[in-house]
């Protein structure tokens, strides 16, 4: 088989030495992570090797020798290269070597063991592919590989393929410590040998978040316990909180700053993608809102739109009684039951009749309460559209109450309908067995069930439009309110901190590698360079998404036009309360 | 080692098949797809812009037109970006896997590798499309669970669609390659 070896491409223009990296013998591939130049005491390199190797719990041995030539090959050097051969014993020897200002490569491998079988090839063919060493160091594979825990001794063969050589040169990050600047006993050549890479903010922030988390987890705790107390669970109040959905989006980003403040480190790359990226997602909302904010109290926006609110909600009044007076005049040229339809009619109308002089009682006070609904908004963007979702549920109550009065009267209606219908054709409902059975009823048992089953089928176009015009209605406010909810959804579980990764820095996030072959001249190895493939857009989104309140509907579109059909009640949108995992 | 050959995909177009042998272990093919039609391009701006400006005639509202020459250069652009593919190549590498590229007509390029190991068998295979009944090559992978079971298949050239000609040159190589992997043994 091909020998494959992984050389880093910021070593390709070192001086002479030694090749340090880790052999992978299952897929006889060796990568090299960093370059040792003379002079050089073998006893000191083999302690570093040892070191390192506790240190990151990889193999790390001497591969080979590294040959940079200025011109003619030097005899002396050449045999010198083949005497470390024998000092650092490593199975097999690998020879790279390298004509200065020239792409041409040679490499050679020699196995120290005689091949047990005589056809075997004498030399193996070498393949050298090329890898920018910071780029897979710094990248996450994904789906990520299930890593062998710490305590096995190396990290062997369960990591298959090439997210073993990701993970070699991800654990040896204690090879690359030292730069060239140190007054080190080895001098190394790796990707970090002309500084090492470091930033000042990330220091001082690593050192400021200790404080800082331990702070607002102390406050967080407060508002917790506060919220958590006795007088929250008691009943009208525990009733309210669970159907407004801005008590739920308030628990929601609470539980999310107490995650990201907990004072224990993130144990892995995925924990710490969710802290980025909750922390960034609160932090866009708090900004958004914080525009909201400045744009309401501007220019007395918050005046205007009180002024707009109870004509607003005193025209949607109107509205609802010109309809009712359409339905109990002769509707889309239908002909209903006069004396049903008046009883209907004016039930409602004093309804709506009552909900106005609820709305004028309020209106001096809906300025007030409207500007320190506006205040919220400092609290982001998601807990005001909350509030105008509840607002909204709020202002159409009485369009949710005609709903509920429409669908128990269509209910009942239709079940009497189908009971009645049954007896006209001999048959009931069998409680015991859950089945329709036959029975035979007296001829007065039969009499009146006809007579009230004609009276119902005559007044069932009465109900049932009634039913129809408050469902519409009821439909169209949880549409909105809906929409309102998906939006709040949508900033709740966008991972923002991953896209911005992967707009900016793609080789963090990898699905994989690929492959550019490189100037080939006949009897030369075959070189090959190793890209990172960044992971595409959608997979980001549906590898971080944060999990978010859930307002999926619960009924299938069949289900839901079967309820509406039966008038059972539908509440398309759950009380996240109950959904809570 | 570069040789070109002319096929033709299963509508009649004209195909280019380039081969490069780098080594007896790492092979590529490369199938140019025919590029975007000027006169296809002209019909479809043509009727575009006439719907426009009927349109036009009919609101007077300018800015139908307007609308109508973004949506057209909007649309260019996403079929050039997200449609249009000019090229497909297979790079074949022993012992380390087979990788497929699709460059699109604006320069984007989108890559998938497959590891050897995961590479169970390379195949040509029949498949009913449309009216039609074509030879397609395809990647089978491995099932981890069940050793002789194959958990996906990855079917190769999909948009240039070549012949069956064009199709046994590329598997014969591939066999080539994969028989030459699995006959010389990991060394110890």
């Amino acid at each position: 088989m091909v020998l494959k070896a992984f050389f880093p491409t910021c070593c390709t223009s070192a001086d002479s030495g030694l090749l340090v990296g880790r052999w992978v013998p299952e897929q006889n591939s060796a990568v090299v992570l960093a370059v040792v130049h003379f002079p050089f005491i073998p006893i000191q390199v083999k302690e570093l090797l040892a070191q390192v190797q506790q240190a990151s719990r990889v193999g790390v041995a001497v591969l080979g020798t590294w040959c940079h030539r200025r011109q003619e090959p030097e005899e002396s050097l050449g045999h010198f290269l083949e005497g470390l051969g024998a000092i650092f014993s490593h199975e097999p020897w690998l020879q790279l070597c390298r004509e200065r200002g020239s792409k041409l490569w040679s490499c050679k491998v020699t196995h120290r063991q005689v091949p047990t079988s005589p056809d075997a090839p004498g030399e193996d063919q070498v393949m050298l592919i090329f890898y920018d060493q910071r780029k897979v160091l710094l990248s996450q594979l994904h789906p990520p590989t299930a890593l062998p825990d710490h305590q096995a001794g190396d990290a062997t063969a369960s990591t298959r393929g090439l997210a073993a050589v990701f993970d070699t040169v991800a654990r040896s990050e204690a090879l690359f410590r030292s730069d060239r600047f140190d007054e080190g006993l080895v001098r190394l050549s790796h990707w970090q040998s002309e500084g090492v890479e470091a930033s000042i903010i990330v220091e001082l922030a690593k050192q400021a978040s200790g404080p800082v988390c331990l702070l607002f987890a102390y406050l967080l705790s407060l508002i917790s316990a506060a919220s958590a107390c006795r007088v929250f669970k008691l009943w009208p109040l525990s009733f309210i909180c669970s159907k407004l959905s801005t008590c739920e989006q308030l628990r929601h980003r609470l539980e999310q700053l107490t995650f990201i403040f907990s004072t224990q480190k993130a144990e892995n790359a995925s924990q710490l993608m969710r802290k980025a990226n909750m922390l960034v997602s609160v932090l866009l909302d708090v900004a958004l809102g914080l525009t909201l904010l400045s744009w309401l109290h501007g220019k007395d926006r918050i005046g205007q739109l009180a002024d707009a609110l109870v004509p607003v909600a005193d025209w949607v009044a109107e509205e609802l009684q010109h309809l009712l007076q359409w339905l109990m005049g002769a509707p889309a040229g239908l002909k209903m039951n006069r004396a049903l339809d008046q009883v209907l009619g004016r039930f409602f109308l004093y309804h709506i009749h009552l909900w106005i002089s609820y709305i004028h009682l309020m209106s001096p006070f809906i300025e007030r309460i409207l500007w320190h609904m506006g205040l919220s908004a400092c609290l982001g963007l998601t807990v005001s559209l909350s509030i105008l979702s509840d607002i909204i549920a709020l202002l159409t109550f009485h369009i949710y109450c005609f709903y509920v009065y429409g669908a128990r009267l269509y209910c009942l209606k239709i079940c009497g309908l189908s009971s009645l219908w049954r007896l006209f054709r001999g048959k009931k409902w069998n409680v015991l067995r859950q089945r329709v059975d036959s029975c035979s009823y007296d001829l007065d048992q039969l009499f009146i069930g006809t007579l009230l089953f004609t009276i119902l089928v005559f007044l069932l176009p009465t109900t049932a439009l009634y039913y129809l015009v408050f469902t519409l209605l009821r439909l169209l406010v949880v549409t909105v309110q809906g929409l309102i909810h998906l939006l709040v959804d949508l900033t709740n579980s966008l991972p923002l901190y991953a896209l911005g990764l992967r707009l900016c820095r793609p080789y963090r996030l990898s699905a994989g590698v690929k492959f550019q072959v490189l100037e080939h001249e006949a009897g030369r190895p075959l070189r090959l360079l190793m890209q990172i493939n960044p992971l595409p857009y959608n997979r980001v989104v549906h590898t971080y998404r944060l999990p978010s309140c859930g307002c999926h509907p619960k009924h299938s579109w069949g289900s839901l036009c079967r309820k509406l059909f039966f008038g059972e009640l539908i509440y398309p949108w759950r009380q996240r309360g109950e959904k809570q995992d | 080692m570069e040789d070109e050959l002319t096929f033709s995909d299963i509508y009649g177009g004209r195909l280019a098949l380039l081969r490069r042998y780098y080594s007896p272990s790492c092979r590529e093919f490369c199938l140019s797809c025919p590029r975007l039609s000027l006169r296809s391009l002209t019909a479809v701006t043509c009727s575009v812009w006439l719907a426009a400006y009927g349109l036009f005639t009919l609101f007077e509202n300018s800015m139908i037109l307007s609308a109508a020459i973004f949506i057209t250069l909007i649309g260019l652009l996403g079929y050039l970006h997200f449609v249009k593919i000019d090229q497909e190549t297979l790079l074949i590498i022993d012992s380390l896997g087979i990788q497929m590229t699709s460059s699109y007509a604006s320069g984007k390029e989108s890559t998938t590798f497959i590891e050897m190991g995961k590479v169970k068998d390379v195949i040509i295979n029949e498949a009913i499309y449309m009216q039609k009944v074509i030879y397609y090559l395809c990647i089978l992978l491995n099932d981890p669970m069940e050793p002789n079971g194959i958990s996906q298949v990855v079917p190769v050239f999909q948009s240039a669609k070549p012949r069956l000609d064009c199709l046994i040159e590329v598997y014969r190589s591939c066999q080539e390659i994969l028989a030459h992997g699995k006959a010389t043994p990991t060394s110890p």
